[in-house]
């Protein structure tokens, strides 16, 4: 299968929805692959099974600040030059690159390589999401070397990075985009095709293209709601998907601390209709550090971490990232389940909610 | 002070005549086709209701929608060479990219990509490369372009190298009319530079428009000079409006807030613009119109202007009520129409007008209230449903629980009849009709800075001074009286998912023009 370049404006928006509210605005990205499908070629998207179990895949993304990234973009260089500096760590050709998050601006990114490359793009990401931290990924989970590591610029240098230890390796990624402007490309995690087939969260892809067209045709009948939630029921892993409210954000709370935006939001359901006599609910809470982290109602969590918390306009269903939630908006609350290969002991264990602090176990949806 | 404010709307062209905090006397005219026309006759009927002498006008100020009219029916716009000082940065992404196909088909273009640009910091990211600059202003001069649009890769943070290339192509070819990205948009090049772009396709007729107008107060033998009235509010002498045209996209719904600024007195509050259509909703922050913080979208065409942040309501004097499967209001209108086709004009459609009407929240001029012959029962339901529409959208609009004040202004403020829960009080000021032509006419100028700084390196304090006086200059620059200049907004925006601790910083100050 292909995404066309019609096509691109829907996947973003699904991916946008995949993002939790974070993973940055997807719309650079979409950019950088149109133009990369008018200038070469639509990559081919193919299925993780399809692969052999030899074959040799890289997750690509772009590691940075969202404001640098939607002024220095990529220079399209820097891609080619992140594939042959792996080739060349690795000792062997690439066969197919993915997504590392299917979350936000790095979904579209392997879409780019892959054009310029006349590679394949793996219908599969390791997040299922979007998470903060280069560790946060079911490879890392399941024991697959982050190693090499490699990172690139628009002056075409190219940086490795081996260590074991995947934190280690987020806090050496970081400090050399500091020194490249605040923005870098990256590879990591390279895969045999074994691995994706085992570990990779598979057929994202496909899940993101098809969230945003449902929202879109939804929106065509007035029920974009209804379409979303009728599409998630369909699909194999996210079909655990609920609405936890509607309301009115009703107040916003930020901060940053050490790069990342923590905070959160209180969303008040909407009046109840005059004369019913229901005892108004308590007000949802949500927190976030980048991507939102869990909906709290009084003492009880409604959806953690990994499961996808999202927040949408409750008109048009267009998803709303935490940076740009604001007192006043009407929106419509999700929580959608994760595939098991996200909740398992394992997997908890590098993004379940203690790791982020948050004081209860996961429980699924 | 005596100054003659004009708004040029797609159905009314208003003028006002003031003198110093007086309104002398206004006029609400159709707006002619030529657009002069209208003005011409709206200007004169103002002076001669008044006993006023034109020779004692001392500014003429005009808001207009015709450049962004223009630009989005791909009308009149000139040919454009695209210079962008970036490489190897953004390589990845032409000029153009994500423009609608027909927009891109109507703007006859060159573009050149040239080695470049700068870092967050502000630092050199690469030097310019003279030798494709040099190639490059050859090939303009070669193939005729008179527009030309500079964006350099983070040039809100250093503009050197847009100003440089600037002054070396006005060397080689001193009629070039350049657009400069950074005097235009802000961080986001792709946004920021299609903003640069559209400008330069606008060059052409902001020489027209400018000349016509001034043409029209030559006509008048009016002397003063003239004004137009940007997005955020504040003014542009003429000359800036032959160079940045594209900075008065937006400025209707902010000269109806900056009226009613004007008006009450009130710097916070939210403002409802009702008219025969729909109702702009804003917020009013430190007397300017509270800005939007999601990207707009122009002709399918990405932008980060400052626009103020409105909500539209269709809910207009002329709005159709329908009641077959409950209540609907709207979101279609009769417009213009009302006074045919609304109920108490003898029409048979029944409008939002004919229910207050037949309710009796006011009196309208020739109207027959009796001839709606719906029970009061169904007319308060609707009247209900209209406030609720609107304190919804008041809701949205505000940004804090605290209750502010509402302030109706607009031909259709007759809607509104009671208090909304959520705001404190409601304002419904004299003149409220023309507030649009009185806050073209209200005279002030702005600067705006946005730059990303480490703390880290230069301290806080030192950093936020810094782009403060960068503001206050930049007013100063644009015509305000010193000694009047003010800071209005400062917003502090960490860079996320980064560890140092770099900030983005917009300051805004506002000065007087008189």
């Amino acid at each position: 299968m292909k995404i066309t370049k019609q096509q691109l404006e829907d996947f973003a928006r699904g991916a946008a929805l995949l993002g939790a509210g974070g993973g940055g605005d997807p719309y650079i990205g979409r950019l950088l692959a149109e133009q990369a499908f008018d200038d070469f070629d639509v990559p081919e998207v193919i299925d993780p099974d399809s692969l052999d179990d030899d074959a040799t895949v890289i997750p690509i993304a772009m590691l940075g600040a969202p404001t640098v990234l939607i002024e220095k973009a990529a220079s399209g260089d820097d891609l080619n030059l992140l594939l042959k500096e792996m080739e060349h760590q690795l000792g062997k050709k690439v066969d197919a690159v993915m997504p590392i998050e299917i979350g936000g601006v790095n979904s579209c990114l392997p879409f780019v390589i892959a054009a310029r490359a006349g590679l394949p793009v793996v219908n599969a990401d390791g997040m299922g999401r979007a998470f903060p931290n280069l560790d946060m990924v079911t490879f890392n989970v399941y024991g697959c070397a982050i190693s090499p590591i490699v990172m690139t610029d628009e002056h075409l240098n190219a940086l490795t990075i081996k260590t074991r230890c995947a934190k280690k390796a987020e806090a050496f990624a970081r400090s050399i985009v500091a020194e490249t402007g605040l923005s870098a490309m990256i590879s990591c995690y390279p895969l045999t095709g074994k691995q994706v087939k085992e570990y990779g969260v598979k057929n994202t892809i496909t899940l993101g293209l098809e969230i945003g067209q449902a929202i879109k045709f939804g929106r065509q009948s007035n029920n974009a709601l209804g379409a979303l939630l009728d599409y998630l029921a369909s699909t194999e892993y996210y079909k655990n998907a609920r609405v936890l409210g509607h309301g009115k954000v009703e107040d916003v709370l930020r901060e940053t601390r050490d790069g990342f935006s923590f905070g959160h939001c209180t969303i008040v359901e909407n009046k109840v209709e005059e004369g019913a006599n229901i005892a108004p609910r308590e007000p949802i809470i949500l927190s976030f550090q980048n991507e939102f982290l869990a909906a709290k109602q009084g003492d009880k969590f409604l959806a953690t971490v990994p499961d996808i918390i999202a927040i949408v306009d409750s008109d048009t269903i267009e998803p709303i990232t935490a940076e740009s939630v604001r007192f006043g908006q009407r929106v419509t609350i999700l929580a959608i389940s994760v595939p098991e290969i996200m909740t398992t002991d394992k997997a908890l264990a590098i993004f379940g909610p203690r790791v982020f602090g948050l004081d209860t176990d996961y429980q699924s949806l | 002070m005596i100054r003659i404010g004009v708004d040029v709307g797609g159905t009314n062209t208003d003028a006002v005549l003031m003198n110093g905090e007086t309104v002398v006397s206004f006029t609400k005219q159709p707006t002619s086709s030529d657009i002069k026309t209208g003005i011409e006759r709206a200007i004169s009927l103002v002076l001669k209701n008044s006993d006023i002498d034109r020779s004692q006008i001392k500014y003429c100020m005009i808001g207009t929608t015709q450049f962004t009219n223009a630009f989005v029916q791909r009308q009149q716009l000139n040919k454009v060479a695209i210079i962008r000082l970036g490489l190897p940065s953004a390589g990845a992404l032409k000029p153009l990219c994500g423009w609608p196909q027909q927009m891109i088909d109507a703007l006859e273009h060159t573009s050149y990509l040239i080695k470049g640009g700068h870092q967050f910091d502000g630092t050199v990211n690469n030097s310019l490369d003279w030798h494709q600059i040099k190639q490059a202003a050859a090939d303009i001069k070669r193939k005729r372009y008179k527009a030309v649009a500079i964006s350099g890769i983070f040039s809100p943070v250093n503009n050197d190298f847009e100003q440089q290339v600037r002054d070396y192509l006005l060397e080689q070819q001193p009629d070039l009319a350049i657009s400069l990205s950074h005097e235009i948009g802000r961080i986001g090049l792709i946004e920021r530079e299609n903003s640069c772009i559209m400008n330069a396709s606008l060059a052409k007729l902001a020489t027209k428009v400018i000349d016509a107008f001034e043409q029209s107060l030559t006509n008048l033998d009016i002397q003063a000079p003239l004004f137009i009235t940007q997005n955020d509010g504040t003014l542009m002498n003429a000359a800036q409006v032959r160079k940045y045209p594209v900075m008065t996209f937006a400025s209707g719904p902010t000269n109806s807030m900056r009226g009613a600024v004007f008006l009450t007195g009130l710097k916070q509050a939210i403002v409802a613009d009702i008219g025969g259509t729909t109702t702009d909703i804003g917020m009013l922050q430190q007397g300017f119109p509270r800005e939007s913080s999601i990207p707009v979208d122009i002709g399918g065409v990405r932008t980060n202007f400052q626009m103020p942040d409105i909500i539209v309501l269709g809910l207009g004097g002329g709005t159709r009520i329908r009641l077959d499967d409950g209540i609907t209001i709207g979101p279609d209108s009769v417009g213009y129409e009302l006074t045919s086709k609304g109920i108490i004009f003898g029409g048979d459609t029944l409008t939002a007008t004919d229910v207050v009407s037949k309710l009796g929240r006011c009196n309208i001029n020739k109207a027959q209230p009796e001839r709606v012959n719906h029970s009061d029962d169904v007319l308060k339901a609707i009247e209900h449903k209209m406030h609720q529409q609107l304190e919804d959208c008041i809701d949205k609009i505000k940004t804090s629980k605290e209750k502010i004040p509402l302030i109706l202004v607009g031909g259709g403020q007759i809607l509104i009849n009671q208090t909304p829960d959520n705001v404190s009080e409601l304002l419904r000021p004299k003149y409220a009709e023309v507030a649009n032509a009185i806050g073209a006419s209200i005279g002030q100028i702005s600067g705006d800075i946005d730059v990303v700084c480490q703390y880290k390196i230069q301290g806080r304090d030192v950093a936020i001074a810094s782009a403060k006086q960068q503001a206050i200059d930049k007013a100063i620059a644009q015509g305000a009286i010193a000694n009047t200049v003010k800071i209005v907004d400062i917003q502090e925006i960490p860079l996320s998912y980064v560890k140092d601790d770099a900030v983005r910083i917009k300051v805004k100050a506002t000065g007087d023009l008189f």
